[in-house]
């Protein structure tokens, strides 16, 4: 009888008495004890430990969270992209009305044209990340800290602040950038009212923003290519660029499509800086709605919701397409050593 | 010792929080007219939550068993966040209106109508301001404030021109001349700024011009009309043809109204609302005279907030005495006093004017006699929006006006027939 044998063990302790930091022992013990006696008798009934249960039962509250609140809203966008909404809600059935006007609405060649040319500018912080994480792993010393953290800076700033610096940035007459570009005799353009301009003056800012998250991940992956190698090449004549294209991106090869992979999905979903460094009233926007910006202006602008999610899930599929065309494509490149 | 200490917080929290939820709950429940009622109300500018506070706490006074909770939104979200409370059945139980959102909130019974109340007086305030928040033949909104546009103006840079100051007298070609000679590219100033803000700028010249934004039936759009076509040219003439404004590039990337309270602009069209924005501004002389007269006359847009009821609130009589409230005599004066907006009160618009002296605000009350209703229909906001995104690519030069009068015109006009 082990719980009995606990209990009177604390019991007779003699740092129980009267005390309640003691009975708040015994009765977590307590409670071990009858956990190990329910562990014994499923052990005993099925011959086997029966761990996947507790398996179970641990991942059950982030289980349920997620889905309560990403699998089942998915669920309901799917539904709710086949209705179509009251400015107050209530939905009616409206079959592929929704799909049938998002896929000839004028506005969406240009769209998906900018969502596209954003995620490719965007993965230009691949190359410039290793190149950092290169650099930053030649650092020895305290400084290591202090650089990660320099380079970090961007990565937990709240989009929102990074948008209002950046625009006043890129203001058109009062903006550094331009100040610094009059001083070599540049006249710059209105970076971010110039429809020519825009997407690119963004896709900047996205790749600031994530050059240093990209560039701790290929910290990591550098620190796990083993020294060894690099000692075997030198030995056989390598030189620094012959080792880096022969040891170092391979090995990093892992690390940089797990990169591209998520690069490609946040930069497909680029909404925030449209709306806070453009804003709504501005005659770039035209020139620089990406889909997710489409997305905002149909559910919070005109509260059409069902076709918002009707947006939602056409952007959603595309998404899982080209992951797996990415996840296709990589048994080609990627080695895992 | 820290694992008790931490089972005790969260005890602690926990009773706390159902604590919070019973005493909101009996609250909510006291729903009649005899116990204690809380209501809320929405609003959305910072600049007047103390005026608004002044009027709760006056309000509470009288009524000792009705508490008002201000809910502030700022202005940008206010909007998104209202629809989809009153879609939730969860909204303010009074909350701010305003002329581009009444249609669409009366239409689709949101509100409750305030003709037929016990004590329900539309006459205090003015006719064209009842008007647009009456719809169906029913009045919904008690009228709060009203704004009407004016020629604000730099006096430091038109003495440094040479250049009399605007009068009453002006007419178009006045302000072309002056902003010809104002401007002066080597300082960087410019002699007006001209966007395509519509009720600021656009609709006064269309107004001033003989022209017209929506027909009387609502049905459709006058934007192909030759006079609603010579208002706009005017307004963007100043960009392209005289070069004495910004572009709409300039004014994008900096605000016109903060290149005006920073003295690089020396004339611009804006609302009373931002007066108390120039009378802060360091350094700015301002001051401000009558819109000029167009082709057809004198004429400038009127807008202005009404409060409202929320149709599914549980407090319909409390919060209708708090309406009738807002809609009196005490309220609008502790408005006027404020000095952040013109109450809709009539005769109150005197202790608004003394508020800011150094301005001749009166210039503002003065043309009510030619105001003109901001152009709504039973849904403004989809085609203000399009009619927004479609202006934009005309002042960058990327449509011309003809070609764009004519695609604003298509998309109100469907946006119209929606209803």
């Amino acid at each position: 009888m082990p719980v009995t044998r606990t209990v009177g063990a604390e019991a007779a302790s003699p740092s129980s008495a009267g005390s309640a930091a003691g009975s708040a022992v015994s009765v977590a013990a307590a409670r071990a004890g009858a956990r190990s006696r329910l562990a014994r008798r499923v052990v005993a009934r099925h011959g086997h430990p029966r761990e996947w249960v507790w398996g179970y039962l641990m991942v059950a509250p982030l289980a349920l969270g997620l889905a309560g609140f990403y699998l089942w809203p998915i669920v309901q966008s799917v539904y709710y992209s086949f209705t179509s909404w009251g400015a107050f809600g209530g939905q009616q059935w409206a079959g592929l009305a929704n799909y049938r006007a998002f896929l000839s609405d004028p506005q969406l060649p240009k769209a998906a044209w900018n969502t596209v040319l954003y995620s490719l500018l965007l993965l230009a912080s691949i190359p410039l990340s290793i190149v950092f994480a290169a650099l930053l792993n030649q650092v020895r010393g305290r400084s290591v800290g202090l650089y990660r953290t320099l380079y970090f800076i961007p990565v937990v700033s709240m989009p929102a602040a990074v948008a209002m610096v950046w625009r006043w940035l890129y203001n058109g007459d009062y903006g550094l950038i331009n100040y610094l570009l009059s001083l070599v005799g540049i006249h710059g353009p209105h970076w971010v009212s110039d429809g020519r301009f825009a997407v690119y003056a963004m896709a900047l800012v996205g790749i600031w923003s994530v050059v240093g998250y990209n560039m701790i991940i290929f910290a990591a992956g550098l620190k796990g290519i083993p020294r060894h190698y690099y000692e075997a090449a030198q030995l056989d004549g390598a030189g620094r660029v012959r080792q880096f294209f022969s040891i170092t991106l391979p090995l990093l090869s892992p690390s940089i499509f797990f990169v591209s992979v998520v690069t490609v999905i946040s930069g497909l979903q680029m909404f925030d800086y449209v709306l806070l460094m453009l804003g709504r009233s501005n005659p770039a926007l035209a020139d620089s709605k990406t889909i997710a910006y489409l997305f905002y202006e149909y559910v919070f602008l005109d509260h059409e919701q069902g076709m918002g999610c009707a947006i939602a899930v056409v952007l959603t599929v595309a998404l899982l397409l080209l992951t797996a065309v990415q996840f296709r494509v990589q048994k080609r490149w990627v080695h895992y050593a | 010792m820290t694992r008790k200490l931490s089972a005790l917080l969260c005890a602690a929290a926990l009773v706390a929080a159902a604590s919070a939820c019973s005493s909101s709950t009996s609250a909510a429940g006291g729903g009649d007219a005899t116990g204690p009622v809380t209501l809320t109300y929405g609003i959305w500018d910072p600049n007047q939550k103390p005026a608004m506070q002044q009027i709760v706490t006056a309000f509470e006074k009288l009524h000792p068993n009705i508490t008002v909770d201000i809910e502030l939104t700022p202005n940008a979200d206010y909007w998104q966040k209202l629809q989809t409370e009153a879609a939730s059945g969860t909204a303010p139980d009074v909350f701010w209106m305003s002329t581009t959102r009444i249609g669409l909130y009366a239409g689709q019974g949101q509100l409750l109508p305030l003709s037929g109340r016990p004590g329900f007086e539309s006459s205090p305030f003015p006719a064209s301001l009842n008007g647009i928040y009456t719809v169906g033949g029913k009045q919904y909104g008690m009228p709060k404030d009203y704004d009407t546009i004016g020629l604000w103006y730099n006096k430091k840079l038109f003495d440094a021109a040479g250049v009399a100051y605007p009068t009453a007298a002006w007419t178009w070609q006045d302000v072309i001349d002056a902003s010809k000679k104002l401007t002066d590219p080597a300082k960087g100033t410019w002699g007006i700024a001209s966007p395509d803000w519509t009720q600021e700028n656009l609709y006064n010249d269309i107004f001033q011009a003989g022209g017209w934004v929506v027909s009387p039936d609502k049905k459709s759009s006058g934007f192909t009309d030759a006079k609603t076509l010579s208002g706009m040219q005017y307004a963007l003439d100043f960009i392209t043809k005289y070069k004495t404004s910004p572009t709409a590039q300039q004014m994008t990337d900096t605000d016109p109204s903060q290149l005006f309270a920073s003295g690089k602009v020396a004339m611009f069209t804006d609302g009373d609302w931002d007066a108390l924005t120039y009378k802060n501004a360091p350094g700015l002389q301002a001051d401000v005279a009558p819109l000029p007269a167009g082709p057809q006359g004198r004429a400038t847009v009127i807008n202005g907030l009404a409060n409202v009821i929320y149709a599914r609130t549980p407090h319909a009589d409390a919060a209708w005495e708090f309406v009738r409230f807002l809609g009196g005599q005490q309220a609008n004066a502790i408005q006027a006093a404020s000095g952040a907006v013109i109450p809709a009160y009539h005769g109150l618009g005197d202790a608004w004017v003394k508020s800011m002296p150094q301005f001749h605000l009166q210039t503002f009350v003065d043309q009510l006699d030619h105001a003109v209703p901001y152009p709504v229909s039973a849904n403004t906001g989809p085609w203000a929006t399009a009619d927004q995104t479609i202006l934009d690519q005309i002042w960058a030069g990327k449509l011309s006006l003809n070609a764009g009068a004519q695609q604003l015109k298509s998309t109100t006009d469907a946006d119209l027939a929606k209803g």
